[in-house]
């Protein structure tokens, strides 16, 4: 177990928790990154995706921008953004906010769409008004499924904010990266330790928030089948037929 | 091997046509290498998948294990993935189908579960009271029956593989993503740009194939159709 005794090494060596090349910052980094990308593609496409499912008009494009999303590598849009912007942090954040817009859509556009035709009648037959209807009616019903758009999104950007490093950005990636460069495997794999872990614990957290985000009222009273105790594959993007 | 026509270009178009006919044999090689990690990749995670579906689908206590497992793997970053293995099988295409693999694994599983799950209680019943002992029931008619989602799990799964090859470049595989890392390394776009349009259009050839392969198998399904 000699490689496992110099990835712990790596850790415990005091020199890698200092400075901005340090673990801390470099954690921050990649968290900050990846939090100010998946925010900014939220604001662009949740009214894009709630929009088109409110009204019932592009449904078509709100589903198949996933799958195009889907065919086009990450790598190569981060590539693309370096030949349009330079290097450093701006193509790295154009890329992952490019990247983060498409599960969003489809998810808000999917919950928009599951809203039961009779509970919409019926908030209309109350007197509700439109706005009301989509405020107090079809957002909460849809908010669990735009959360998954969310969560999906955000595990896709901390996943490739890895990537950035390749591009001359921080973040966690670039423990990967210059181990890859300098031979230092154990560098490499304690960068890859840590990027795993913090990609867990985002999935995890946004797992725990998409089941705080379903009213009281869609909540089964009892748990039905404890099917994916992840969550992960409450994105119905990722269920086909 | 790719060092020319790029020195004292004051302007770099986005594609060089005279680039791209001279490396016709670097850049057919490199789409070859993407259809074999790919193809590789879905079908030893379908070999892994259909198993594991079967017991998920039959077992609750293995379900969650199953879909947690499967699902960690998925969440871990690519490069994090193969940088973690390269320590333990190098720099190989085996390092990369281990990465890949492993990716399909919750789309293909997941997808398997659902489709299973779908089958009417009453069509099951129906072929127990024929005479239908377990297997032929699964083979005969819960398997057909979940047949249009397996295949779209497997499109999805090819998919996203494909795109996923091009990461396995900084490992030294990558099939077309060695040609966009190579437009990287030397800022140089005619690779990139022609790494990228080919692996976009390879992900739609493989998914318009699997859903022409679906319609083939499920002769029943056609005329309502699932995208």
């Amino acid at each position: 177990m000699n490689f496992a005794n110099q990835v712990v090494q790596w850790f415990l060596n005091g020199a890698h928790w200092q400075g901005d090349g340090g673990i801390p910052h470099r954690t921050l980094e990649h968290l900050a990154m990846s939090g100010a990308s998946v925010l900014v593609a939220a604001a662009i496409a949740l009214p894009i995706g709630i929009a088109i499912g409110h009204f019932g008009r592009g449904g078509i494009l709100a589903i198949n921008i996933s799958n195009i999303g889907r065919a086009v590598p990450s790598f190569a849009v981060l590539v693309i953004a370096v030949e349009l912007f330079g290097i450093g942090a701006l193509p790295a954040f154009i890329a992952l906010v490019a990247l983060a817009i498409p599960p969003m859509v489809t998810n808000s556009y999917i919950g928009m769409r599951e809203v039961d035709a009779d509970v919409r009648e019926a908030a209309r037959g109350m007197g509700m008004r439109d706005r009301a209807v989509l405020w107090r009616v079809e957002l909460p019903i849809a908010l669990p499924l735009i959360m998954a758009g969310i969560r999906t999104s955000a595990v896709n950007v901390v996943a490739t904010a890895t990537l950035a490093a390749l591009v001359a950005w921080g973040g966690l990636g670039r423990f990967i990266v210059d181990g890859f460069g300098l031979q230092d495997y154990p560098m490499m794999f304690a960068g890859a330790i840590m990027v795993a872990i913090l990609s867990l614990i985002v999935e995890f957290s946004l797992a725990g928030a998409q089941r705080l985000a379903t009213p009281a009222g869609l909540r089964p009273s009892k748990p039905v089948q404890k099917e994916e105790p992840l969550g992960i594959a409450r994105d119905p993007a990722m269920v086909a037929a | 091997m790719l060092a020319t026509g790029v020195v004292g270009a004051a302007e770099d178009p986005w594609i060089r046509w005279s680039w791209v006919s001279g490396h016709v044999d670097v850049i057919s090689a490199a789409l070859v290498q993407h259809i074999e990690l790919t193809l590789i990749a879905v079908v030893v995670g379908l070999l892994i998948a259909v198993p594991l579906g079967l017991l998920a689908w039959r077992s609750r206590v293995f379900r969650g294990p199953i879909f947690s497992l499967t699902g960690i793997l998925y969440t871990i970053p690519s490069l994090a993935l193969f940088s973690a293995l390269v320590p333990f099988t190098g720099f190989t295409f085996l390092t990369s189908e281990i990465g890949l693999v492993s990716y399909t694994l919750l789309i293909l599983i997941r997808n398997i579960v659902v489709g299973l799950t779908s089958v009417p209680e009453e069509v099951r019943e129906a072929a127990r009271g024929m005479g239908y002992r377990p297997l032929a029931e699964l083979v005969r008619i819960d398997l057909p029956l979940a047949i249009p989602a397996i295949v779209g799990g497997m499109r999805i799964a090819t998919v996203t593989t494909i795109g996923l090859v091009t990461v396995t470049a900084l490992i030294g595989e990558g099939g077309l993503g060695s040609l966009i890392y190579d437009g990287l390394l030397r800022d140089f776009k005619t690779p990139l740009v022609v790494g990228t349009v080919l692996s976009v259009a390879l992900a739609f050839a493989a998914d318009l194939s699997l859903a022409g392969v679906q319609r083939v198998i499920t002769p029943w399904s056609r005329g309502r159709a699932t995208a």
